[in-house]
């Protein structure tokens, strides 16, 4: 694989404060990257560093080979999808898109065919008069990315660009703009806060925290195997079970099961837990059941099939067992 | 009090004092077209006194002043007012208060004050008296006004605009040519108008640093008010105040309207 | 752009100029004293700022400030409720209701007090309309008398009082109104308890704006006022252009400017409590 972007030992402070302390990220061509992060974890910053608009307090980012860390943002192959589109809002579709290429000086039959083949590679040619300010929430973001996309840049950043659209839409242009990546072979860095968007858009996910990378792996991994409390916490639900030589063992809902205290059958494993079930509530597929643990105050979730084996009920008492190969320890 | 009988009432109250704030100035405007020299009484409808106005060769002198002054001030106070209110939008100064108070104090120190010492100003550089000496008073006090009405328009625009145009190619003066100015332009304009107004309403900053030759529509004005009453006043007042209105209400139009409710 | 800072800079050292300097010349001369002829003479004294201390000024100022107290509470009288009943328009009717209010603003107090002469003059419409109806058989003096000083004063004033005063009551929260009510207070309780005390920082501003411009002021008295209803601001034009005095002229512009300031101050003081109460309600 081709390395596209390389940012190494990159530093970010704002007036005193580190936003990110040290920072190394190799990004190959072609793959669909996600930061992943509560909002101040730094995720924009490093965006922004790579968009050059923000210029690193230490450290270097290379484009391609190239070294650009001082190159201003103009002068970068690097195009970005802002988190509120930031159409002109004196300019209409069309001239919006044309925007870089006129700044770029492309001759002017180049821009044509360029801007038309965007136009209909985002189902805008009808709307190419309108302005920004006459179109909804989704066509402005497709405005946004036929804006940027234009340009041909190598790498194509987006800064929560589905953020403020409703569910429905988000959960639409989310398909939309994995397969347009696929279709095009654009390197994307994308950036959201959003864990189930991450989950099904990337190829690979950095999870940051503070302004350090908490893990840096493939969805699959990330929900399966996280390296951290925070990964673990961070994305999907979780139980936190101490262990006694000071790891944590990380078990998702989904992993847990259910026997009647006493009555545990032969084919699968011991129940390692008993408790008491506080709470079951009904999720439509699933039935979400709390158990309380005996001589402790931490509560547990499970997921159980209610229509399997038998439907729980709250008081009941029950043994919680696990396969061995479904436990993560993680030790920070 | 019933909710109606209780509106009812203020709504009384309200254009009663509507009607307080108008009817003076529907009175003048009536008797430039009343055609008694002396005195109030009513006899007959004429236009006779704004055909006197455009033959008086000193009323067209004051106008041409007025305009040439209203010209130079509008042109170097909107430059200056829209390139303080761009720097003072995008970047944080050191001494953000000290030159805020510097752009806002001249609005709100009275006037004469402000008058006075510009006299004084002049008089002690020996600089004479006379449509210059205006041109700068007017430009000072426009100043200010320019860069409140342009930084209005600004504050409703987002820097990501400008981030934007920057991560398409544009050259910082390319981002300003084609994005800041363009969005901030019916700020500008709007300030343009506010300034010219200002120039040609202005009677007591003028009052102090006008010289010989030098004489606005509105100290020509005061100049025949305290020679009495004339229809021509009456006439040249109405006219003042139209293209004061009118010039008002077009800037209020390019003003934005109310961005932070839309935010909302 | 790293040097677009620098955009402030010629407009900084143009008020620095036409500003600053003047005044600070201002507060020289007003140390200074003058040749018979007029000619200003920088030898530091006190005699101008003694001089105002004479019972003549101070009653000059006494009443500078008593028409600007009474100009002031007729225009909150006046100004709430219109204000109030502006801000409780449907939402389409406020900009352009406001706009009718402002317009006269933009018209200059020349002109605004030309007008009131017209009017109230010996040969003026009110004297021709009450001598028509036969209810006064010679023209009543309105004019040139105290009278018709504060009439013009309140007259050119009132819509500095309504702005301000409109955008409290538009920015309070009907919730809180509605909150009051619901608690079993009555309107007029309602009003006193809640929405008085809510606008007040409005209110506050406006008094201000108006007070200020009315110690100001000088072209109302001008224009309608007779010879013994000089302000301050008379005072002051006729130092500097009739009587030539320009150091006692600058001594009382001093006094009058560093009264403004003060006030301004609390202008601003009332302002932040607006911005404050409006947080307070969101």
């Amino acid at each position: 694989m081709k390395e596209m972007v390389r940012v190494q030992g990159i530093k970010k402070v704002f007036d005193d404060t580190v936003v990110i302390p040290g920072l190394d990220l190799i990004i190959n061509d072609g793959e669909f990257l996600t930061l992943l992060g509560p909002s101040g974890c730094g995720k924009t910053t490093l965006l922004r560093m790579i968009a050059g608009l923000e210029t690193p307090t230490e450290g270097t980012i290379y484009l391609d080979g190239k070294d650009m860390t001082k190159l201003p943002p103009y002068k970068r192959d690097v195009n970005m999808v802002f988190q509120n589109y930031a159409l002109f809002p004196h300019m209409d579709v069309e001239e919006n898109i044309r925007f870089g290429l006129k700044m770029k000086q492309v001759p002017k039959d180049e821009q044509d065919v360029r801007v038309e083949k965007l136009l209909k590679l985002t189902h805008l040619e009808k709307f190419r008069h309108r302005f920004p300010s006459e179109m909804s929430g989704g066509q402005q973001q497709r405005v946004a990315i036929a804006r940027a996309l234009v340009n041909n840049p190598k790498v194509l950043l987006l800064d929560e660009p589905l953020g403020a659209l409703d569910y429905q839409l988000r959960k639409k242009l989310q398909i939309e703009l994995k397969n347009l990546q696929r279709q095009l072979g654009i390197t994307f860095i994308f950036v959201t806060h959003d864990q189930e968007e991450a989950l099904t858009m990337s190829d690979r996910i950095v999870v940051m925290n503070e302004g350090e990378i908490e893990q840096d792996d493939t969805p699959g991994n990330l929900y399966h195997k996280p390296q951290t409390r925070f990964v673990a916490k961070f994305i999907g639900e979780t139980n936190f079970l101490e262990q006694e030589d000071g790891s944590t063992n990380v078990m998702r809902p989904e992993k847990l099961n259910l026997c009647p205290e006493g009555f545990h059958g032969q084919d699968h494993p011991k129940p390692k837990l008993f408790g008491t079930i506080t709470d079951v509530i009904f999720y439509g597929t699933i039935d979400k059941v709390f158990v309380k643990l005996d001589d402790s105050e931490q509560k547990v979730v499970a997921y159980q099939y209610f229509d399997d084996i038998k439907k729980w009920q709250a008081g009941e008492r029950v043994g919680i067992w696990w396969y061995p190969q479904d436990e993560v320890m993680v030790h920070k | 009090m019933p909710k109606t009988w209780r509106n009812h009432v203020l709504l009384a109250y309200s254009l009663a004092i509507i009607a307080f704030l108008y009817l003076p100035l529907v009175i003048l405007a009536a008797y430039s077209f009343n055609a008694s020299r002396v005195n109030a009484v009513w006899s007959g409808f004429t236009v006779d006194w704004y055909l006197s106005l455009f033959k008086n060769r000193r009323v067209l002198e004051a106008l041409t002043n007025s305009l040439i002054i209203a010209f130079f001030s509008t042109i170097v106070s909107t430059i200056l007012g829209t390139t303080a209110a761009i720097a003072l939008n995008r970047y944080k100064f050191k001494y953000q208060n000290v030159i805020n108070g510097l752009l806002y104090l001249p609005i709100l120190i009275p006037e004469i004050v402000m008058g006075l010492s510009l006299l004084v100003l002049f008089s002690q550089a020996h600089f004479p008296l006379g449509k210059g000496t205006l041109v700068l008073a007017h430009i000072t006090f426009c100043v200010s006004f320019v860069v409140i009405t342009v930084n209005a328009r600004l504050e409703g625009m987002k820097p990501e605009y400008e981030q934007a145009a920057m991560d398409l190619y544009a050259t910082p003066w390319q981002t300003f040519r084609y994005i800041t100015l363009p969005i901030a332009m019916p700020g500008i304009v709007a300030g343009a108008l506010i300034a010219f107004t200002l120039s040609i309403d202005d009677f007591i900053i003028s009052f102090f640093v006008a010289g010989p030759n030098s004489t606005t529509l509105p100290l020509y004005i005061y100049a025949m008010v305290k020679r009495g009453i004339s229809p021509e006043i009456n006439a040249l007042s109405t006219l003042m105040m139209i293209v004061t209105v009118s010039l008002v209400i077009i800037a209020q139009i390019l003003q934005p309207q109310h961005t932070s409710k839309k935010e909302e | 752009m790293k040097n677009g800072k620098l955009m402030v800079l010629p407009t900084v050292a143009w008020l620095s100029l036409f500003f600053v300097i003047p005044m600070l010349i201002v507060v020289a001369v007003s140390f200074a004293s003058r040749t018979a002829y007029g000619q200003v003479v920088f030898n530091f004294t006190f005699a101008n700022y003694a001089r105002i201390t004479e019972s003549l000024y101070l009653s000059i100022f006494a009443q500078t400030f008593i028409v600007a107290v009474i100009t002031t509470l007729f225009t909150i009288v006046m100004a709430y409720p219109l204000a109030y009943y502006i801000a409780s328009l449907p939402k389409k009717w406020q900009q352009p209701g406001l706009i009718l209010v402002m317009v006269p603003f933009w018209i200059n107090f020349l002109i605004r007090s030309y007008a009131w002469v017209i009017i109230l003059r010996t040969q003026g419409v009110l004297n021709t309309i009450l001598m028509k109806l036969g209810l006064i058989t010679i023209p009543m003096q309105f004019l040139y008398n105290d009278m018709a000083v504060l009439l013009g004063m309140i007259y050119s004033l009132l819509p500095f009082m309504v702005l301000p005063v409109y955008v409290s009551i538009e920015q309070l929260d009907r919730r809180l109104l509605e909150a009051a009510s619901d608690l079993g207070a009555s309107p007029f309780t309602a009003f006193r308890k809640v929405t008085l005390p809510l606008t007040m920082p409005g209110v506050a501003a406006g008094t201000i704006l108006v007070f200020i411009s009315s110690l100001g002021m000088f072209i109302v008295p001008d224009v309608m006022g007779g010879a013994k209803s000089a302000l301050i601001g008379n005072v002051i034009q006729n130092q500097f252009l009739s009587a030539r005095d320009w150091p006692f002229g600058s001594a009382l512009s001093i006094v009058l400017a560093v009264m403004s300031l003060v006030l301004i101050i609390l202008y601003y003081k009332a302002i932040q409590g607006q911005k404050g109460g409006k947080s307070q309600n969101a």
